[in-house]
């Protein structure tokens, strides 16, 4: 600096927390907000006081119930909320009507003096962390409207009459007790959209869905927070997955399914191995009853063996006991196979049961020679019956594929039930509750 | 960038242009509203003491907007029945002016734009649109605002005020217009609202206790 200067005017001095006393019963009030405060409520006698006054005129007195509820976060409390330092400074209770019932929802001010202004919302324990739109969303009416907001796209949750019952502390606008503003809702959970109209100026704020422990941690408050009481409009549903991510892997997961019985389906190489008929001729077996086939070859490796058998059966019943033997080995699989076909007419109409055909799988048989023992059986009064038996090894099996699929849709639909049911909880509060389907 | 220096009229004080387009300035030491006459400096007015506000913003705080830094050249201050709120006259360093307005913490920055057609303050209604630059603008509110003072370089001369009427408006996409009626001719300005985080202030003002 050259010589000859005067010297700098100092800075203008630091803005300062105000004390001042309430012109009514001389209790401590408190400007937290610099210069912003416009109206100021004195915790005391309730008072609410012109902040901008400097004599702190009162512009209203309201008459509190007593045993009225305390605000969960002091004011003057201090904490950071989300990466920045915020000062609670003011708090409301509002109120709406519905059906003769009054409900209750808690407004917390807080406040930042280089962020500005940010709000928190409790209603039975469910918390809003909540800022003024800088944006104006645009409403599409229909029979739920919608709002967009920022390429977020909202449905409307209800709209209601909010009157405030209950104020201390400062605000940045005119408050009173007793005003109403109309107050529709619209949620994207965990996303809030709010429109207030009073005295026509419209204000739109967004929220998000908060858990009531971020605040307590945030504000180092003591004890636990009220445990939230049912399901609030914006609040997330508990399973963080959605349902289009867990029905695009079920239908990925389905078509993987589809692949794969294509594929083994390909690969199976269904050689028949042996196919001849028989005949039970009626009247009682004459000898012994059992024979057995020519010796048929299982070629490559382990493999599944299909055993087929189709009979004429009408309104009666073959049993058939097979055994599969290793000529090379001596080993047997034995294995009963009952094929019957019913069939007739009553009052309901007509009617069958069973089926002409029957197919069995015996598992994992090794490369050899092999024949069949088949010992057949049925009634002393049986008909004539021809039956034909066919070997086919190496077959492909789906029932496998059933069970996965089953598996799949199991999981997948019940977490889809109780989406829908949590969905349904939440929009019973609405002024669109979801119909419980008739049935 | 130059920086004319003359002396105030009034009190002899150096008188520093931060920007060399400023047709108002302040002195700091005699608070005389200079307005620059070609090369000289005539003395128009005295500022009264600004009422104190809380703006988090002052003179000469420094600001990056859209990848160009800017420092604060001076202020308009406006109240209106929910508070006050300041015009603060940014000057970037191509050379360009703009404000940065902080009303209540929401803060915006706006551009003069000039030669467009403007309604007149009685044809204007809440919830109008008007379009401007291939945008579309709603009427949100009609501010009466009262004139507080001014501090610091303007580009142009402000002083006298005493009543103004101002229109917000904005769009659906964070843009915002301002109508204002404070002179004859009404002026626009088109902006957009912006995060305190994203201006990256420095040199900002100090409050007690935070």
């Amino acid at each position: 600096m050259s010589a000859g200067q005067p010297p700098l005017p100092s800075q203008p001095a630091k803005p300062q927390v105000k004390a001042l006393n309430c012109p009514q019963c001389g209790g401590a009030i408190t400007l937290r907000s610099f210069q912003q405060a416009v109206t100021v409520v004195c915790e005391n006698c309730h008072s609410i006081l012109d902040a901008k006054d400097p004599a702190l005129k009162i512009l209203q007195q309201f008459q509190t119930i007593t045993g009225e509820l305390k605000p969960l976060i002091p004011l003057g409390t201090r904490g950071k909320l989300r990466g920045t330092d915020y000062e609670v400074i003011g708090f409301q209770r509002r109120s709406i009507e519905s059906d003769g019932v009054r409900y209750d929802w808690h407004e917390y001010l807080l406040f930042n003096p280089y962020k500005g202004f940010r709000y928190l919302s409790e209603y039975q324990g469910h918390w809003n962390d909540i800022t003024v739109c800088k944006n104006l969303p645009t409403v599409r009416s229909s029979l739920v409207s919608t709002a967009n907001y920022l390429g977020e796209n909202f449905r409307h949750f209800q709209t209601a009459d909010a009157t405030t019952g209950y104020v201390i502390g400062e605000f940045p606008w005119q408050v009173r007790v007793g005003e109403r503003a109309v107050v529709s809702d619209y949620v994207h959970p965990p996303h809030l959209l709010s429109c207030e109209q009073s005295s026509g100026e419209t204000t739109w704020s967004v929220g998000e869905y908060i858990y009531p422990q971020e605040i307590w941690k945030a504000f180092n408050l003591p004890g636990q927070p009220p445990e939230p009481v049912g399901i609030f409009e914006n609040q997330p549903a508990p399973s963080t997955v959605n349902l289009k991510t867990v029905w695009a892997a079920f239908i990925a997961l389905s078509i993987f399914l589809l692949g794969l019985m294509a594929f083994t389906d390909m690969v199976a190489s269904k050689d028949q191995v042996f196919t001849a008929s028989y005949r039970l001729a009626p009247g009682p077996v004459k000898g012994e009853p059992s024979f057995v086939t020519d010796v048929f070859e299982l070629k490559g490796r382990d493999s599944n063996v299909e055993v087929k058998t189709s009979a004429n059966v009408s309104n009666s019943w073959i049993y058939l006991n097979y055994a599969l033997i290793s000529q090379d080995t001596g080993r047997a699989w034995d294995f009963g196979r009952e094929v019957s076909y019913y069939y007739g007419r009553d009052s309901d109409g007509s009617w069958t049961e069973g089926s002409r055909r029957d197919r069995v799988i015996v598992p994992a048989v090794p490369a050899g020679h092999y024949y069949l023992r088949i010992e057949p059986e049925s009634d002393a009064s049986h008909p004539d019956i021809s039956y034909t038996v066919t070997v086919t090894r190496d077959v492909p099996v789906f029932s496998f594929y059933g069970w996965a699929f089953l598996a799949l849709l199991v999981p997948a639909a019940l977490i889809s039930l109780k989406a829908l049911s949590f969905e349904r909880q939440r929009w019973a509060e609405s002024d669109h509750p979801i119909l419980q389907s008739s049935g | 960038m130059t920086q004319p220096v003359s002396n105030c009229p009034n009190c002899g004080a150096k008188i520093v242009f931060q920007w060399s387009s400023s047709v108002q300035t302040v002195c700091t030491y005699c608070k005389s509203i200079l307005v620059r006459i070609d090369v000289d400096l005539k003395k128009v007015g005295q500022v009264a003491d600004l009422p104190p506000d809380s703006s988090p913003i002052q003179l000469n705080t420094e600001g990056i907007y859209h990848n160009k830094a800017f420092v604060v050249a001076g202020r308009i201050l406006y109240e209106y029945e929910q508070g006050g709120w300041n015009e603060w006259h940014i000057v970037m360093n191509d050379g360009t002016s703009a404000w940065l307005s902080d009303a209540q913490n929401e803060f915006a920055v706006s551009f003069a734009v000039p030669g467009q057609s403007l309604p007149t303050a009685s044809q204007i209604q809440v919830g109008q649109q008007y379009t401007w630059k291939n945008q579309t603008y709603t009427v949100t509110v009609i501010t009466e605002a009262h004139y507080k003072g001014v501090e610091g370089e303007l580009p142009f001369q402000y002083w006298d005020k005493t009543d103004v009427t101002f229109v917000d408006l904005r769009s659906q996409t964070g843009k915002f217009a301002t109508l204002d009626y404070s002179d004859e001719q009404p002026a626009l300005y088109l902006g957009e609202f912006v995060e305190f985080d994203d201006l990256k202030l420095k040199n900002l003002r100090q409050f007690e206790g935070w």
